[in-house]
């Protein structure tokens, strides 16, 4: 191996391992929404304090682009390696800040601190990933560009696999209270050791040789933002680069890694340890394919690669999903062994109270298992129990959780494996592709504000958009909506971008002066 | 497929104003019912609030594509 080539590795190597752990800093904190709910946003209503949650996470998206810009600024000015050695430093001190705040119940302020927490994660995940992704191709040789940026695109899917595997391992270690209790809070205390190891190792590297040149020469950008945004020439790229490119790649990401993972869990009702093992095993089969498709991006070019799997999930996310669905749908198994019990625990917020909770046990003809648990407030339904019409807070709570046979496993695995390798199509070539679209003087600020508009506005509101559109096709004859109703977002952007792309991007680097 | 690019700009014209539009109409519809929460009315404005000056962008985007600012796409490139 020559010397060129083992730097290239140690570059690559610093650098992807500082974004995958800015990645699972950002990812424990969605894997975990549910019991963040619970913790810091108290209320009656569950689907309230889930979405309260999702806005959250959504706030950690929606602040990601005007991180681009205050890191991308200074990563034009200041350089590179420092500018992505901070936003390391953030996104790790905020991580392990929010696994020790006590929960809202001892500190009423916890929900106003988790929100400045998680802005903070955002702001620096928004500097990290361009700099990584500048400092990685400004090293590597023209030719290879699509292959070495690649190893920095597999970091985002390895962060979320290593979020999972940390979250799964902790429950599968704790009893289920201690995890409750306690446990949650080890995922984000763990951040800190490995943020520490990865600063030492980016302190050990040089600035990028193209920036280091371009100072030395005194031709650095003084107004990054200016030169950027408010000249023509550059705007329409960045435009460009956002409706043709980095919309639909967010959209397709989140679909497929998260809005997979909210639907397996929240419309199938499968058991949160299966499904995350399920989606981490998928994910790991899948992860070779940035690689592959960042190589190929340099044989090929990168626009058809990218814009092929953009219309490759418009047309597969319904039958991939629908698929899901039907396999986890309960009600046309036969069900062979049926128990139930009932508990009745004082009701500690009203004196007096009882809170009424009805476990059943199902077990099906084909080795799945479901617990349907229904509680609720014995006192609010006798008083309820003339109107027909009872509202929404005194309706008795109902979960269900469902514990697929194993036959089952590699159906799932692979439907997830598929929606995966349409992100990897999308996202395997991208940093290349918004690296050669922009100058070397204000590369971090141009190609960071398209890429985190794409994957933080339009792909961070998936989940949450999906929410929603589930919930407006809601009717008095079908009151739980369409499970598949959420899809027509992604959808619709990741349509709108194929014809773009397809239309005005070019399958050529472009030349810079 | 210049002439494409620039009939289409207009499409992305008025795609920006609709997108905003519709959005607006949707949450004055699920936001005008008594049972709209706090959460709700949160929610409806974050998503307005971020969309707005992206559908700004496509208005200018489509813009530049109707005065023939990408038809030269290609030759500013190189293989």
């Amino acid at each position: 191996m020559s010397t060129e080539t083992k730097g290239i590795w140690k570059v690559i190597g610093a650098s992807s391992v500082g974004t995958l752990i800015e990645w699972y800093d950002f990812y424990i904190f969605g894997s975990l929404a549910t019991i963040i709910s619970e913790k810091f946003f108290p209320s009656a209503n569950p689907t309230a304090s889930f979405l309260a949650t999702l806005a959250t996470f959504a706030a950690g998206f929606i602040v990601r682009p005007f991180g681009a810009l205050v890191f991308g600024r200074l990563g034009d000015i200041i350089g590179r390696k420092h500018t992505f050695l901070v936003t390391l430093v953030i996104m790790g001190l905020s991580t392990f800040l929010i696994g020790c705040i006590p929960s809202y119940e001892n500190f009423h302020l916890a929900p106003a601190v988790v929100l400045v927490l998680r802005l903070l994660q955002g702001l620096a995940l928004g500097g990290e990933y361009g700099g990584a992704a500048t400092y990685v191709a400004e090293h590597s040789p023209e030719h290879r560009r699509g292959f070495y940026t690649s190893w920095i695109q597999t970091t985002a899917t390895l962060g979320l696999f290593v979020s999972l595997a940390v979250i799964i391992t902790t429950q599968k270690l704790l009893k289920p209270a201690d995890f409750n209790d306690w446990g949650w809070r080890l995922p984000f205390l763990l951040s800190i050791v490995l943020v520490l190891v990865s600063v030492v190792i980016r302190m050990k590297m040089k600035e990028s040789p193209l920036f280091s040149s371009l100072k030395a020469e005194g031709k650095t950008s003084v107004n990054p933002l200016k030169e950027s945004f408010g000249h023509k020439l550059n705007l329409k790229m960045v435009l460009l680069a956002l409706f043709g490119a980095t919309m639909g790649q967010g959209v397709v990401w989140y679909t497929g890694q998260f809005y997979a993972q909210t639907f397996m869990l929240k419309t199938c009702n499968i058991e949160s340890t299966q499904a995350n093992t399920w989606i981490g095993i998928a994910l790991l089969m899948a992860t070779p394919f940035f690689v592959f498709f960042g190589w190929l991006s340099d044989k090929i070019g990168r626009k058809w690669i990218m814009l092929l799997g953009m219309l490759l999930a418009v047309i597969c996310y319904r039958p991939i999903f629908n698929s899901m669905h039907s396999l986890s749908d309960m009600s046309n198994k036969k069900i062979i062994d049926e128990n139930g019990k009932v508990n009745v625990t004082p009701n500690k917020k009203i004196a007096g109270d009882s809170i009424v909770t009805l476990t059943i046990n199902d077990k099906f003809e084909d080795g799945s298992s479901r617990v349907t648990t229904t509680q609720y407030s014995k006192r609010e339904h006798e008083l309820n129990k003339l109107s027909t019409q009872v509202p929404a807070p005194y309706q008795p709570k109902v979960t269900k959780i469902l514990t697929l046979a194993d036959d089952y496993a590699w159906k799932f695995i692979a439907l997830i494996f598929v929606l995966v390798l349409f992100v990897t199509m999308v996202y395997g070539p991208i940093a290349a592709f918004l690296v050669e679209l922009f100058p070397t003087k204000i590369r971090y600020t141009s190609m960071s504000l398209p890429y985190h508009i794409g994957n933080g506005v339009f792909g961070g509101l998936v989940p949450f958009i999906g929410i929603l559109i589930v919930e407006l096709s809601k009717t008095d004859k079908n009151p739980v909506g369409h499970p598949l109703a959420g899809l027509w977002y992604p959808m619709g952007v990741a349509a709108v971008c194929f014809i773009i792309g397809a239309v005005y991007l070019s399958n050529k680097k472009p030349k810079h002066e | 497929m210049n002439s494409i690019k620039k009939y289409l700009g207009a499409v992305w014209m008025l795609l920006g104003p609709a997108a905003i539009a519709f959005l607006i109409w949707q949450a004055s519809l699920k936001l005008a019912s008594p049972k709209a929460t706090m959460d709700e009315w949160l929610q409806w404005c974050i998503i307005i609030f971020i969309f707005t000056p992206v559908a700004i962008g496509m208005v200018i985007f489509g813009w530049y594509a109707w005065n023939n600012e990408y038809n030269h796409i290609e030759d500013e490139s190189e293989s």
